[in-house]
This record gives structure tokens, sequence and C-alpha cells, in this order.
């Protein structure tokens, strides 16, 4: 009886602590919610929420931050990001996995190592490079730039599942007359759908998130990614936080969301990209 | 004759990696060559003539002040949020491996900042350290203690945005560190209990060595991500006052964009290359090996 009681308590404890970690997580976003909704006459305390209903600074964000033609740029360039990244690395994956030879080795040691180069070193030639090819301010132009920046992680993880998909079916399709290109589409492709989920969720997130190369490849008002126009909100309007505030908090919404809907994926999609 | 048609048969699905190849040698290997070409002149980035310097720019490089500053400020933006985020991401899961009453809200919650894009966070945390109303600062006001403005200070900058990106992510290693506590047997656990070993023993002798593989992910994943810094200084400070809390990747682009020296810019540009590269290498090599020896 005393026992049971005891780890009772201890139960208590640990959610108390659970409880005050997450408070500790949360404080930067509950700091921003009460700034955008409150009106920029009120000076109380940013720890006091307001006690009133002002959106003002929202429909400021809308109107004059054009957030919403912001998440428009962001769903596109993240969905042709996306089709690129799946459809390349699962290609490129298939032969890395069920060819491996020294030099496809080769292949796949130099296609994992691409994931470290750091993207901002090679910002001049790239620029310019973009310059050159007349993709800065193109949708295709930052989207090709995602997608290869993004390749090595969708390679990783389709490599990793095509090895452990047993050769079995790719031999019986062999024995029937299916070519090796073939076996691609016909055996492998529609096995891929669980692994798709993971390399879309990991690089898509990047991609939804990326400010480096939506600040130098997108200089034209007509696409502006959300990072962009918060950007410019917190550099133009120092005198209106409210509605600069109100302008992040939306440009969030939309992946906190979706997480939050698709945590389970989102948490296996994480594991499997960082540990083979 | 016939083994030849088979190897090349066998060697036909190979195309299916020339776009991606393609794409790497497009973006990446000819920036890179082109970078290197370009670190040796002196190019504004607008003009079309330029000429070469020699080593000019590389004994710039190596005599410029701050240079050592960003380089100090890239190893701690790169290193100390990695240690930070592996101590405090391995402290999370191990507590909330055990099982008790709010732990998967806790899970999902410590995970939701890294969710937001860096550059927002950066701003978010802005409202907290604003000299004017900032929130950190209200506090200070409660105790009667005099304002201070946080980010005036470079060092004290550096700090503050090593600790907030160690925060923004902590979820990544908190997650790996959960998967793999989940895949050690308890057994073990049970065996090492009957053998009389304590907590910190059984830690130290089973959790740790079977964790190895989510510490090398852990690791180089947070190295990797901190050394590219870029977003939350971008946001914050964007690597003042002065140069005070530059990183590598931003003072390229400061270099480039407001210093109008395109050429200076990708000679740091091949630096941070070579050094970033050489780090990661070099710790992936030591954690390979490592492995081996478990």
């Amino acid at each position: 009886m005393m026992k049971r009681a005891r780890k009772k308590r201890k139960i208590n404890i640990s959610t108390f602590v659970a409880l005050l970690i997450c408070a500790f997580h949360l404080i930067p976003f509950y700091i921003m919610i009460g700034v955008a909704l409150k009106s920029p006459y009120d000076t109380s305390s940013r720890w006091v929420f307001p006690g009133y209903l002002f959106l003002d600074n929202f429909k400021e964000a809308i109107r004059y931050g054009n957030i919403l033609q912001s998440i428009l740029s962001n769903v596109i360039i993240t969905g042709g990001a996306v089709i690129g990244i799946t459809v390349v690395g699962a290609l490129a994956a298939y032969p890395l996995a069920r060819n491996q030879t020294r030099f496809n080795k080769g292949v796949r040691t130099f296609s994992l190592g691409m994931m470290m180069v750091p993207a901002l070193s090679l910002l001049v030639p790239l620029y310019s490079l973009m310059v050159k090819i007349q993709g800065i301010s193109t949708y295709w132009g930052i989207i090709l730039v995602l997608v290869t920046f993004q390749l090595p992680t969708s390679i990783f993880l389709y490599t990793n599942f095509i090895v452990s998909i047993p050769t079995s079916l790719d031999e019986a399709a062999a024995i029937d007359g299916c070519s090796k290109l073939r076996i691609f589409f016909s055996i492998i492709l529609p096995q891929l759908k669980p692994v798709t989920a993971s390399v879309i969720i990991m690089t898509g997130v990047g991609c939804w998130n990326d400010y480096m190369f939506s600040l130098y490849f997108l200089q034209s008002p007509q696409i502006k990614t959300v990072t962009l126009s918060v950007a410019s909100f917190f550099t133009q309007t120092q005198s209106n936080m409210g509605a600069a505030a109100a302008g992040a908090l939306l440009g969030i919404v939309p992946i906190v969301a979706l997480y939050l809907c698709l945590q389970k994926y989102f948490v296996k999609g994480m594991v499997d990209s960082a540990i083979k | 004759m016939i083994g030849m048609k088979k190897k090349v048969k066998k060697n036909i699905i190979n195309i299916y990696y020339i776009p991606a190849l393609a794409l790497f040698g497009i973006f990446v290997i000819y920036p890179l060559l082109k970078g290197l070409q370009l670190s040796f002149t002196n190019w504004d980035g607008f003009s079309q003539n330029y000429s070469n310097v020699g080593w000019r720019n590389y004994q710039t490089l190596f005599k410029d002040a701050n240079i050592k500053t960003t380089l100090i400020n890239t190893v701690i933006y790169g290193f100390g949020s990695t240690l930070l985020q592996n101590v405090l991401g391995l402290a999370y899961a191990l507590f909330l491996n055990r099982k008790f009453a709010g732990r998967n809200v806790a899970r999902a919650v410590i995970y939701v900042p890294a969710m937001v894009a860096s550059l927002i966070m950066g701003y978010m945390y802005y409202f907290i350290l604003q000299y004017d109303g900032g929130a950190l600062n209200d506090i200070l006001g409660v105790f009667g203690l005099e304002a201070v403005d946080w980010l005036s200070k470079g060092s004290r900058a550096v700090i503050l945005i090593t600790l907030i990106n160690s925060i923004q992510f902590v979820g990544v290693s908190m997650i790996l560190y959960l998967a793999g506590l989940q895949g050690i047997p308890s057994s073990y656990y049970e065996a090492a209990e009957l053998d009389g070993e304590s907590y910190w023993q059984s830690f130290r002798h089973i959790t740790l060595p079977l964790l190895l593989p989510a510490i090398t992910s852990s690791v180089m994943l947070n190295l990797i991500g901190g050394l590219k810094l870029f977003d939350i200084i971008q946001a914050l400070t964007a690597g003042g006052p002065g140069f005070a809390s530059h990183s590598l990747a931003t003072l390229v682009s400061y270099t480039y964009f407001r210093g109008q020296n395109a050429g200076y810019s990708a000679t740091i540009g091949i630096f941070s290359f070579v050094l970033i590269m050489a780090v990661s290498i070099v710790l992936m090599r030591f954690f390979t090996k490592k492995e081996g020896d478990v």
C-alpha cells in the first residue's frame, strides 16, 4: 500500500517537471502570440496576455505584408521542390542500392558527402551562375537549387530503404523477362510509399523554412516566400511589432499544424533520415 | 563477349542516377571550381571585367582581424550548440523514456520549435531580448534591476545565439536518443541489476555504448547545422555589433552584397568550405571508428 502511494507521487513529480519543460519551450510562442494580439497603444508587459480581441495586426500583415500570397509562393516552391527531390532521389537510389559495384559505392559516398557542403560558401559563384542562366526570381530557379541541396537526404533514405527490400521479387520479375530498367517501376516503386512519406516530410520542412536561398535568388516582389515577407516586415516596420508578429504567426501556422496532425510520421522521418 | 554484354546490361540501371549527378555537377561542383577561380580575382560582383590578383585575397584573409573573430564565433556556434543540444537532448530522452502521464505531450512540444523557420525563431526571441519592452527586461524590472541591451555586446550576442539555436533544435537530439533508447532491450538492465550495478554504472556500461549510433547521428547533424549557422544570426544581429557576431556564412554574404567584394567573398567561401568539410570528415571518421570498436 505504501509503495503504491509512493509510486503515484513520483508520477506526479515527473508530470510536473515535464510541464515546466514544456512551458519553457513555449515561452517564445506565447510572447509572439501576445504581441500579435495587442493593440500598438497597449504598453503593458509582454508577459500579460491582452484581455480584449484585436485583429488589426493580422489585417495589416495580410494587406501590407502580403503574407497570404507568400504562403501560396511557399506552397508552389515546396511542392515543386518536393516532387523533384522524391523523383530524382528515388531514381538515383535504385542503382545505388541494387547494383553495388565499387564505382557505385563511390557515387553513393559522393552523394552523401553533398550533405555536408555549406551552401553559403558557394554563394558568389552560385549567384553568378543563377544570373547567367536567368534563374533569379523564378520558381524553377529556386526549386532547382532546393532540390540539389535536399537531394542527399532523399538519396540516403531511399537507398537504405531499397536495400532492405528482398531481391526475390526483382529476380522473379527478371525471369519473367522484365528488364532491369522496368523492374524499378513495376516492382520497386509501388513499395516506396512509407519511405516517401519520410522524404517528403524531412525535405519539405527544409524547403518551407528556407531563408538563405530565397534571400538571394528571389529578388522581385512578385515571388516572396514567408521568411522573406516576415524579414522585410521586421526591417521596415520597426514601429509596428504587432503586425510583424502577426505575420510571423501566420507564416508558421501551416507547418506547425501539419506537424501536430502527422506527428508520428514527422518523428519517424527524423529518425530514419539520421540513423541508418 | 557474352560477359561484357551481361555487364553492360547490369550497369544500364546506372543511368537512373544521372539526373542527380547532373544537379550536383551544375549547382555544387561547377560553382565550387568557379569559386576557386574567382577567389584569385578582384571581381566586384557585377562588372564584366576583373583581373587576377594571385594570392592576394588569401594573404588578406590570414591577416584579417574580422576573420579571426568570425572563425572563433563559428567554432562556438558549431561546437557549443552541439554540446548543449546533445547533453540536454540526452537528458530529456532519459527523462521522457520513463512512463508517466504527460510524457507524450512533452515529447511533442519539445520538438515543435524545430518546425519553425530559424529566421522566424530568431525574431520570436527578439521580442524577448529587445531592450525596450522586451520580455526578459520586464522580469529584471520586477526585481528592480536595470534593463540590459542583450544583443549590444558581441560576446554576449554569440552566447545568446548559440543558446537559442540549441533550444530550438534540442528536440531533434531528443528524438534520436529516444529512438536509440527504445532499441536497447530491457533484459540488459535486468541483468545489470542482478549483478548489483548502480543506475550510473549501467548508464555507462549499457546505455552509452549502445547509444553510439544515435550519438553519431545527433552530433553530426547538430555540428553540420551549427557550423553553417546563418538564419538566426541574420534575424537577431545581422553579424553585429560591428563584426562581433558574424559566422563564416553571414560574413561571406556580407562581404559579397554589402562590401561588394565578390573576389574576397569567394575566398572566404572556399576557406569555409575546406574548413567545414574537413571538420565534418574528421569527426565522421572518428565516430565510424568508435562504432567499429564497440
